[in-house]
């Protein structure tokens, strides 16, 4: 089936290409709520590094969204079923490494063409149902939730196991998503916020805590913390709860940043500190992130908070409005109601 | 209920002078007709895909689309007619015949020959078809239309801006097509061009959807050497 996909062909310029999808080969969706994400974003301003955007570009970006199954050959799925879209595709098998960080893998919007089309076909191992009656404006970026919900995951293994206070710094999408996760998840602990602007923070109410950077009290510590600045914020964050966590306790880096980040070795020595990374997320996380949200319908009602704007998609000039009003926010998610 | 009627009636004489109708030339590898009915057979809101083609080449196409989408068991292939409109008709009397057909049911009409049809623009027809009755598929005319009566020189040139250019999918209220085609004279059948025509020669508005410059109609073979460049390798980088 020939299909329509719109990439991006240099910096703020999309373009008209068209695929051959086998209906008989995969299962075919529709896109029907997207998502754009900060690393859309980096593409489409043309702040990557030239490099890697004369190696990627053209490509259809977009890694966060949900669709409608229209036909599925291998009789999984339903015609008419909503599903979440994983974008990683592994292309081995690990049984140590996860699918996110096999450098094998392939990633929509990133390494391969994103969700900016007319149809996906996508393998049913790559597909996540979606709970009837579940909002699809908030559905369509749990890539982002699942990613949240990936890092509190693998922190559960590798943290030691007081957690009475834990520390989120950020005060954006991924760090009120990740202390919204981490107050569900670990319902036990006491979620604690640090940001830079009190008007956001105010956002965080189903925090234990939230306080300014600038004014966090002198006795109070945290036992593990998770960083979710990024850019030119990670090495302040990364110092200031080197200093504030508690000896032995584990960092999760989450924010992304595209220069090198100096770190106080000195400290994590002293203190005995864990660090790891996460990045992206596998269908499992999908698949947790899903039942997060059947477990705890309060977690996309507060998750709804975050979106936004709302573009309806019918025309290519859309998509292009839809990018310039995400690239003027200060906080939240820009959702596409794809028609196109 | 919605119908889709894939017309697939031309002869291909205009290309290259071979025998085999222009519908069946190949886009790496597929045949042309197969690509536009995989865009209508995986929409849902289809009840049935009904291929009109020619009765010698019925058997050839039943076999062609059994092989480029096995499972679909909503395509129904049948003779179409000696014209365009002749062969719509038989399509809304196929769906007569099923039973199906009554105030409700709206009819798709694509030609086979445009395999770049989109999803929205099956979608909008289809709204535009349930809700007013009749729609067209036009995109604003990019050339200026230059009328010549005599074919010398210009008898008129319109002013471009209320100028659009036709493409299908043409959709209709099938009753209201069929019953409006029925009252016309056969000197006003002799004149028809398309579907709309019928229902604008009595006065009853065609709804425009907005096409695509890209939903080609593969006519003359640089059109198909446009559509093969024009499907790439999926994206790997």
């Amino acid at each position: 089936m020939i299909n329509t996909v719109y990439r991006l062909a240099s910096p703020r310029r999309f373009e008209i290409a068209f695929s051959d999808i086998e209906p008989h080969e995969s299962v075919i969706v529709r896109p029907t709520h997207l998502s754009i994400c900060n690393a859309d974003q980096r593409y489409y301003q043309g702040t990557r590094d030239a490099k890697v955007l004369q190696q990627k570009l053209p490509m259809a970006l977009i890694h966060e969204g949900v669709g409608e199954v229209i036909s599925d050959p291998s009789g999984r799925f339903c015609a008419g079923d909503r599903v979440v879209m994983v974008p990683n595709i592994p292309c081995e098998q690990d049984d140590c490494i996860a699918e996110n960080y096999l450098r094998s893998s392939r990633f929509c919007g990133s390494s391969a063409d994103g969700f900016l089309q007319e149809y996906i076909g996508i393998e049913p191992e790559r597909l996540v149902p979606l709970t009837p009656g579940i909002d699809l404006d908030v559905a369509a970026f749990t890539e982002l939730v699942s990613v949240s919900v990936h890092a509190v995951t693998r922190f559960m293994d590798i943290a030691h196991r007081r957690r009475e206070r834990i520390g989120v710094w950020g005060d954006g999408n991924l760090a009120f998503i990740t202390s919204l996760v981490l107050s569900r998840m670990l319902p036990d602990s006491r979620v604690y916020v640090f940001g830079i602007s009190r008007e956001k923070l105010s956002d965080f109410s189903f925090a234990d805590g939230a306080y300014l950077t600038t004014e966090i009290p002198d006795e109070l510590t945290v036992d593990h913390a998770f960083e979710c600045v990024g850019a030119n914020g990670s090495p302040v964050a990364i110092e200031q709860i080197i200093d504030v966590i508690r000896p032995e306790g584990t960092i999760a880096i989450l924010g992304v940043s595209e220069y090198p980040v100096p770190v106080n070795t000195r400290m994590i020595l002293e203190k005995g500190l864990r660090l790891f990374g996460t990045s992206r997320s596998g269908k499992a996380d999908f698949q947790r992130t899903v039942e997060l949200y059947r477990a705890h319908p309060t977690v996309p009602s507060y998750l709804s908070r975050l979106i936004g704007n709302i573009v309806e998609v019918y025309d290519f000039a859309d998509i292009k409005r839809a990018f310039e009003l995400d690239a003027r926010k200060a906080f939240g998610k820009t959702i596409l109601h794809w028609k196109l | 209920m919605i119908f889709a009627a894939i017309l697939a009636g031309g002869a291909g004489v205009r290309m290259g002078g071979g025998d085999m109708p222009k519908q069946f030339l190949e886009i790496k590898g597929k045949p042309i007709i197969s690509y536009t009915v995989e865009k209508f057979a995986v929409n849902p809101r289809f009840e049935k895909v009904i291929v009109l083609t020619p009765r010698m080449w019925i058997d050839h196409t039943r076999e062609i689309l059994r092989r480029t989408l096995s499972g679909c068991d909503r395509i129904e292939v049948i003779e179409g007619g000696a014209t365009r409109n002749e062969t719509i008709m038989n399509a809304i009397r196929y769906i007569d015949d099923l039973g199906q057909l009554d105030d409700d049911t709206v009819i798709v009409t694509h030609d086979s020959v445009r395999p770049f049809v989109s999803h929205r623009i099956i979608e909008e027809n289809i709204d535009a078809a349930v809700r007013d009755g009749a729609c067209d598929t036009v995109i604003p005319a990019s050339d200026t239309i230059v009328e010549s009566i005599s074919g010398v020189t210009i008898s008129a040139i319109p002013e471009r801006r209320t100028m659009y250019q036709g493409q299908t999918p043409q959709s209709f209220s099938a009753k209201l097509l069929r019953d409006t085609y029925n009252t016309l004279t056969e000197d006003e059948k002799d004149i028809l061009t398309d579907a709309a025509k019928i229902l604008v020669m009595k006065g009853i508005p065609v709804t425009l959807v907005r096409g695509e410059t890209y939903n080609i109609k593969i006519t003359y073979p640089y059109d198909l050497r446009i559509a093969r460049s024009l499907i790439e390798e999926p994206y790997d980088d």
